[in-house]
């Protein structure tokens, strides 16, 4: 199915929930209002079939399209002498938020060993504003949502058990935030001694 | 084999028989209150944890009421190192996370950023992948079957299943110069032809390793032990399988078809033939019985790459992606080049997105992949099986005796260094 049907099917049940829609080379990927986010979910399952959640992951494009980190560089071009210069092949388009959740689902046939028929559903969101958590409708999110909660700080809202779930439960921070630094960080654990 | 009900088998929880859920959290047990409870702490060190698994566990007796995952002990921020390293310099990394199946993780890698790239892999370094790919298959269900007996108090299977580990371990170093975590697929094709020798070995393997396997099922299949301690235990309906996300042999031991080397059929899978072993009651005994018939398939599918595997190079000659060959550095300036840049910058793919999932001896492992159009990624997520399938350890063992428990973890196949990343 590509993104233009499957968007017309999203649409038609639940009007204005999209905001965009492609063909991304693997699959199709929409754009989801995060206020009709439960909504598109449900009917993806019931109606369109797609009953497996692959993963949840988030993403932080904090300084993505802008001046990349390692970046060094005038108008004329890459500062090569530089150390820690890398550089891209082209600068991509700005995001329009700071933080993007990807969720993959694919259909799974009880009887049959049939192609997946995967779609990519796309929320964005800022730092401070929370995300619908989908648990009701696929519980594998639970785990998944935890862990984008804990090493990327997403506020899943309706979650039944928001917890830290892979860094310690008094950790300072979500590691895989691009302001999340690199090194320098403080020595863990030495009061134990 | 005996075909009698274990009499436990009738699940506890309704939500075993529907894919709708009570509310709370559907990977914790809230432990009743009121009652003379137990809370006791289940690993992270126990031999049963596969590594370093915490369960906080209540009992009641010895029966399990209340269970609360803690995960999170080998985490080591391989998503985040990934976004320092050029995408060359991952390629070592994505072994080292699921240290068992560890080709399964770097063809995962590898796969993504070959898409991203949009490059060609010649159809023999193909065909070498899918060899590779089912022979860390076998290695992965041996440890799984061996470790899955100590568990039950069953020491001698687990001597015999490395023994065989250990022949599949000596063709991975036959061609690749080390026993795991290799890096032999790289973005283009493989690093190095096949050795001298080499088919010959393998074929040795293949002609023993069915008899192997037979002596398994043997071992595990008639006898008490496992059809005591696994037979109606850990059982999940497909529906609720489905919504738990389980994947691979866990999903397939449901009775749900669902393989991705059949589904969306990648490397040389579409011409090669293999059965999908499923099994349909769902519980402990089917994953490790599915498991165990699979390597029955695996074996078939590396005989049949090694019978029709064709010649050719076994890498991309597209210099923008591909190291040039050691023996160009001296006598060639743009390979030295290339060389220098491949190595000091890395390449750019395109900005964009993509979602890459193969079938790992655990379920489906996705890579997803996001760039930025620099040498970089600029993020990257794995889908590790081991994660998602821990999650259905509460609800499998809930109201069961803390033995059973033991059983559900091992059966599952879950190796914490993919779950925690």
């Amino acid at each position: 199915m590509s993104a233009d049907e499957l968007a017309a099917a999203v649409e038609a049940a639940v009007p204005g929930a999209l905001e965009a829609h492609s063909d991304a080379a693997d699959m199709p990927t929409l754009t989801v209002r995060r206020e009709s986010l439960l909504d598109v979910c449900r009917h993806l399952r019931d109606a369109l079939g797609r009953n497996f959640l692959s993963a949840v992951s988030a993403v932080d494009y904090l300084g993505y399209g802008e001046e990349v980190a390692g970046y060094f560089g005038t108008e004329r071009g890459r500062d090569i002498n530089r150390t820690g210069s890398w550089g891209s092949a082209e600068t991509p388009e700005p995001m329009p938020h700071r933080f993007a959740v990807y969720y993959h689902l694919a259909h799974i046939d009880m009887t049959e060993t049939a192609p997946p028929d995967r779609v990519r559903l796309r929320v964005w969101l800022d730092e401070g504003e929370s995300v619908p958590s989908v648990v009701e409708i696929w519980p594998t999110a639970d785990w998944h949502e935890r862990e984008q909660y804990d090493l990327m700080g997403i506020e899943f809202s309706g979650h039944p058990n928001l917890k830290r779930l892979i860094m310690p439960s008094d950790w300072d921070g979500h590691p895989l935030r691009k302001d999340y630094p690199i090194g320098g960080e403080p020595v863990q654990f030495t009061d134990a001694i | 084999m005996s075909t009698t009900e274990n009499p436990t088998s009738t699940p506890v929880r309704p939500l075993w028989q529907s894919a709708s859920l009570p509310p709370g959290a559907p990977s914790n047990v809230q432990p009743p209150e009121g009652q003379d409870l137990i809370t006791i702490n289940f690993g992270p060190n126990h031999p049963s944890t596969h590594g370093v698994l915490r369960l906080i566990v209540t009992l009641d007796g010895e029966v399990v009421v209340g269970l609360d995952a803690d995960i999170g002990y080998v985490h080591t921020g391989f998503e985040k190192n990934f976004e320092q390293k050029t995408y060359w310099k991952g390629i070592p990394y994505a072994p080292r996370m699921d240290y068992v199946a560890f080709f399964a993780n770097e063809l995962a890698y590898v796969h993504a950023v070959e898409r991203l790239i949009e490059i060609d892999v010649p159809e023999r370094a193909r065909w070498i992948r899918t060899l590779f790919a089912e022979l860390n298959r076998i290695h992965s269900h041996l440890i799984y079957l061996g470790t899955s007996g100590v568990e039950l108090g069953a020491i001698s299977l687990f001597f015999y299943c490395l023994r065989e580990r250990d022949k599949v371990l000596d063709l991975f170093e036959m061609v690749t110069g080390v026993r795991m975590h290799d890096r032999y697929p790289q973005f283009g094709g493989v690093a190095e032809d096949l050795p001298k020798g080499f088919y010959a070995e393998a074929r040795k393997f293949c002609d023993d390793m069915p008899r192997r396997i037979d002596e398994y099922i043997d071992l595990v299949a008639g006898n008490s032990i496992w059809i005591d301690r696994y037979q109606g235990i850990g059982c999940i309906t497909p529906e609720m399988a489905i919504a738990m996300g389980l994947s691979g042999p866990n999903l397939r031991a449901c009775g749900v078809p669902y393989d991705i080397r059949r589904a969306t059929p990648y490397l040389v899978y579409d011409q090669l033939e293999f059965d999908v072993v499923t099994a349909d009651k769902g519980d402990a005994y089917d994953r490790l019985m599915c498991r165990v018939k699979e390597m029955y398939e695996s074996v078939k599918l590396i005989e049949q790459c090694l019978d029709s595997m064709p010649g050719g190079p076994v890498m991309s000659d597209d210099r923008k992606y591909v190291l040039p060959p050691r023996s160009e550095l001296q006598t060639s300036m743009e390979s030295l080049i290339h060389h220098f840049k491949l190595v000091t910058e890395g390449f750019r793919p395109p900005a964009g997105q993509l979602y890459e999932a193969i079938e790992s001896p655990r379920g489906e492992f996705g890579c997803f992949l996001v760039s930025d159009g620099g040498p970089k990624p600029w993020r990257i997520h794995f889908r590790a099986p081991s994660f998602v399938s821990l999650q259905v350890t509460a609800m499998m063992s809930e109201r069961r005796y803390i033995a059973d428990l033991i059983a559900v973890v091992g059966s599952l196949d879950g190796v914490m260094g993919e779950a925690d990343r």
